[in-house]
């Protein structure tokens, strides 16, 4: 990861050098060897604080919404994942593609500190990343630990490649993965309707309302979100544990189905770990079936499922019901 | 001191439970929060940071207040509040004990909060000692004993025990109605703990994070600080750190009509949001910059400045851990703290 | 002050006075037909339309009125749009009185008084106006400037033209800020009036109105030689709780509802610029 880091470093001082951009979006080191947080340098002094480790989890594409729109080009770092919300975001008219310069970088998935410290690793100094194990320095010695075990949620099915890309940089092949996205949504869909419910109730009962969710994800890209506007009668804000005051997160997956490209960035930043993108899934493989196979921001134009008619569209209702299709 | 062997706590939670209402961290679908205890429940009094901190015991994230009956053209206010039953808040850590201490500056001032004073009033608080501080905790640099928690009781937890010792009235209270189930002993057990524990809380990052420079005197200079542009820079404007903050107290006073009235409740808000100061003709603070510098201002510079210099942050360390983007705190403490943080 | 200061008193309409296009006051009794409670000028109440939202007024009666409150609230939002729309006999939702007065009983006492406002702002001022009215002899000369965008938009203008107009040692000082027929009176923005009028810098203003105005009004004050300690106003933010609790209004570590609205220029200074 190392190299990968030197390279993005190096393009980043010479694209900010000969001017060709007026800002870089990436990340900064934090406190810890697994706490960066996303950064946009402007300078090369700046990127004094750069980093790129197995920590850079954060999507940097709905930053580009704003940056897009300053004086000058803004480059940024891009995982494979990253770039479909990218891409998603041009289609919607929300960033200025001509303003920006997408640098492709590689991803081996990233790591979940949480789920390192819940294996009862604390302190954590240091990690290592050798195949499929990582080393962890810790304070009190060296742990070793499963890799497929501590990564994010939203990487232990990413089978995502790189979709847009004015440059690259790729270091390292991505060892081929056979895995199935929808494992999970088939497991909730072989539930009763009375366990089903009593799942999601017993996750959803966590919601602490903060929000988190929506502001992070690049399909949540209103200005004024509807759940915000005052004259609405609710505040989202108040939580109550009656399940229909939860139909919040329901009511957001419905605004993002079609256009959700299952970047996971909802389940990753939920302080209480719900898998809120399994909400998300579940749309993906029902408009799949219904549709046909459907990934949204594999291209930054064309026409989607959920807004464009066919006469030969499936009735939902008998799809539901395993009457056609 | 008393004692109590381990696998008895749930006794004792019984126990305790057919007298008044118990508050206890619970593991539920995988994160551990305080809850109302019943049988059966995961009582997880080993994990050192709920994810919510026990404020909303005191302070709910959302509260009924009042409710409005329209006849006519006559309206009649109902106080919707029944008496409050008694409870004890059991396994608060140092930090969070703390952080109650903050929340009464506030609402316990005049004119008295009386939906906050009177849970307050009706509770027995049981602290927890940590013995197992991790890196994001920096309790110490607030003056915070984290082995030696304050509170009506004060508990210690090792591999076989758990250590008791009253120290107040209500604390007393409640030691005479579980006593039957303790044995008497372990002053050099607890002692030995602290010592170990110690040592940790000493050595960790944030042990020494230098607050010098946050002073109500260098408040304006504080506010105009340049760096408040790039260390906001990358905040959702998510109201995370507010929620899982235990000091956090800011609140919105909302009516939701029903079919049998309007009622008029609080919840909590966060300074974090973008409407948070708007009103029909402006709004005073409209970018994430001037709302992510209020935040940590309040805690760091108004608070103290209107409480004899004491914080509004008792180094709990919950934004550090759950900030989606991992801006936090302690970040903003080093920046602009003072030159022993470099 | 109530025990419970967040729950309200029932507060009945008892007459309603159309002022401007947008503004209207509102004249408040408890069901008992008495006042509800005694303030000081300056200070504000929290009135609530139950199911819509509860908003902070100031109060714009004078306390020697003992009989009864008023409030004159401008149309601008979706609480002060039900107000609006209320008819006597109603019945509202008040709680207060919230915040720190005028010092009309320290250090305005024995000094002569001028008082600017724009639009709306003469709401808080009224109540402090009329305060010096009932008791006349404890101060000196007052002046008023009162401006507003047309004849029709200037507030209380009866009890103006005939009160305080007829007052002894008191002027009045009425402009619009663009010419209108029927009106003979004076045209142009307030801050260029005052400097107009070469105010004598020795007495204590009172400054409310659009922040625009009062920051221009007092760069006028100032030049004229006014001294920034003897010049006062009145802020509004966002409040919820009136009570310095809820964290919503606070200018650095003052809050308006608690520490405020009345402010000395000079303690505004020594705050951050963000209200």
């Amino acid at each position: 990861m190392k190299d990968v880091e030197l390279k993005m470093l190096e393009r980043a001082k010479a694209l900010l050098e000969s001017g060709e951009v007026a800002r870089v979006i990436g990340w900064k080191k934090g406190d810890f060897c697994y706490d960066p947080s996303p950064a946009s340098f402007e300078t090369v002094e700046e990127l004094n604080g750069f980093v790129y480790d197995w920590f850079c989890g954060a999507n940097l594409s709905k930053y580009l919404i704003e940056m897009s729109k300053k004086e000058g080009k803004t480059a940024v770092f891009l995982k494979p994942c990253d770039t479909y919300s990218f891409n998603q975001l041009v289609k919607e008219h929300r960033i200025k593609r001509e303003n920006v310069h997408v640098i492709a970088v590689e991803c081996l998935a990233k790591l979940d500190i949480e789920k390192i410290k819940a294996k009862g690793v604390s302190m954590v100094t240091g990690v290592e990343v050798i195949g499929k194990e990582v080393k962890v320095t810790t304070a009190y010695g060296e742990e070793t630990l499963k890799k497929p075990e501590v990564i994010l949620t939203k990487c232990e099915t990413c089978q995502k490649t790189h979709q847009v890309k004015d440059e690259e940089i790729i270091l390292h092949d991505r060892p081929e993965r056979d895995v199935d996205r929808f494992a999970e949504v088939a497991k909730l869909e072989a539930m009763t309707a009375d366990e089903r419910f009593a799942f999601w109730r017993e996750q959803l009962s966590k919601c602490i309302r903060c929000n988190a969710c929506r502001n992070v994800c690049p399909a949540c890209s209103c200005v004024k979100c509807v759940f915000d506007n005052p004259a609405s009668g609710i505040a989202a804000k108040a939580n109550d544990d009656k399940f229909e005051e939860q139909l919040f997160h329901i009511i957001r997956a419905f605004h993002v189905a079609g256009r959700c490209t299952d970047c996971g960035e909802c389940s990753r930043v939920c302080p209480q770990n719900i898998p809120l993108h399994l909400l998300n899934r579940k749309f993906i493989k029902d408009i799949d079936g219904l549709y046909g196979e459907y990934q949204a921001g594999e291209t930054a134009d064309g026409k989607t499922p959920l807004t464009s008619y066919a006469e030969a569209d499936a009735e939902p209702n008998d799809v539901m019901k395993g009457e056609a299709k | 001191m008393f004692k109590i062997a381990k696998e008895r706590l749930n006794e004792l939670y019984a126990k305790i439970n057919g007298q008044m209402g118990l508050f206890i961290p619970v593991k539920k679908a995988g994160e551990v929060n305080y809850e109302v205890w019943r049988e059966g429940k995961e009582v997880s009094l080993e994990t050192l940071k709920t994810v919510k901190s026990p404020k909303n015991m005191f302070f709910p994230q959302t509260e009924n207040m009042m409710k409005f009956k329209t006849e006519g053209k006559n309206l009649e206010i109902i106080d919707v509040r029944g008496e409050k039953r008694p409870f004890v808040l059991f396994g608060v850590k140092a930090c969070d004990y703390k952080a109650i201490e903050v929340l009464d500056k506030v609402f316990l001032a005049d004119p008295v909060d009386t939906y906050y004073q009177s849970r307050r009033n009706a509770t027995t608080i049981v602290t927890l000692a940590c013995s197992k501080p991790e890196e994001s905790c920096f309790c110490s640099v607030f003056g915070i004993d984290a082995t030696a928690p304050q509170g009506d009781v004060t508990t210690w937890l090792d591999g076989e025990n758990l250590y008791w010792q009253a120290n107040t009235e209500k604390g007393e209270t409640l030691t005479a109605l579980v006593k039957d189930l303790f044995a008497e002993g372990g002053e050099a057990e607890v002692e030995a703990q602290q010592t170990a524990t110690k040592t940790i809380i000493d050595s960790l990052p944030f042990a020494n994070l230098d607050l010098s420079k946050f002073k109500p005197e260098n408040l304006n200079e504080l506010f105009n600080a340049a760096e408040w542009q790039e260390m906001s820079e990358a905040c959702l404007g998510c109201g995370t750190c507010t929620f899982v903050c235990p000091t956090c107290q800011c609140f919105d006073i909302r009516d939701f009509k029903t079919n049998e009235g309007v009622i008029r409740y609080r919840c909590w808000d966060s300074c974090m949001y973008s409407d948070f100061t708007l009103m029909a003709h402006g709004n005073s603070r409209t970018t994430q910059m001037q709302r992510f510098r209020q935040r940590f201002m309040h805690k760091l510079v108004y608070y103290p400045s209107q409480n004899d210099g004491l914080y509004s942050c008792v180094g709990c360390g919950r934004c550090v851990n759950k900030c989606p983007q991992r801006l936090n705190i302690v970040k903003v403490i080093k920046t602009l703290g003072g030159k022993d943080n470099d | 002050m109530t025990k419970e200061t967040l729950i309200p008193k029932i507060g009945v309409v008892t007459d309603i006075r159309k002022d401007t296009p947008d503004v209207k006051t509102f004249r408040v009794v408890g069901t008992d037909g008495k006042k509800l409670f005694q303030h000081m000028p300056g200070q504000c109440a929290m009135v609530s339309i139950p199911g819509v939202g509860e908003c902070m007024f100031s109060i714009t009666s004078s306390p020697t009125n003992e009989e009864y409150m008023e409030f004159s609230i401008k149309k601008c939002g979706c609480v002060t749009e039900v107000i609006h729309a209320l008819e006597v006999g109603a019945q509202i939702t008040v709680r207060g009185p919230y915040g720190k007065n005028f010092p009309v009983e320290e250090d305005f006492k024995g000094k002569d008084l001028l008082f600017i406002a724009g639009g709306i702002g003469l709401a808080p001022l009224r109540s402090v106006i009329n305060y010096v009215r009932h008791y006349r002899s404890n101060y000196g000369k007052v002046v008023i400037v009162y401006g507003a965008r047309s004849k029709d938009d200037l507030v209380d203008i009866e009890e103006i033209q005939t009160e305080w107009m007829n007052e002894p040692n008191m002027e009045v000082y009425l402009t619009i800020d663009r010419p209108q027929e029927g009106w003979d009176g004076h045209v142009g923005f307030v801050p260029a009036y005052v400097k107009e009028l070469g105010l004598d810098p020795n007495m204590t203003a009172v400054l409310c109105g659009p922040p625009i105005m009062i920051k221009f009004t007092l760069a006028g004050l100032l030049e004229l030689g006014f001294e920034k300690s003897r010049v006062y106003t009145t802020l509004e933010l966002r409040m919820k709780c009136g009570v310095g609790k809820c964290g919503r209004c606070n200018v650095g570590d003052k809050f308006v509802c608690k520490d405020g609205p009345v402010f000395r220029m000079t303690e505004l200074d020594e705050l951050p610029d963000e209200y």
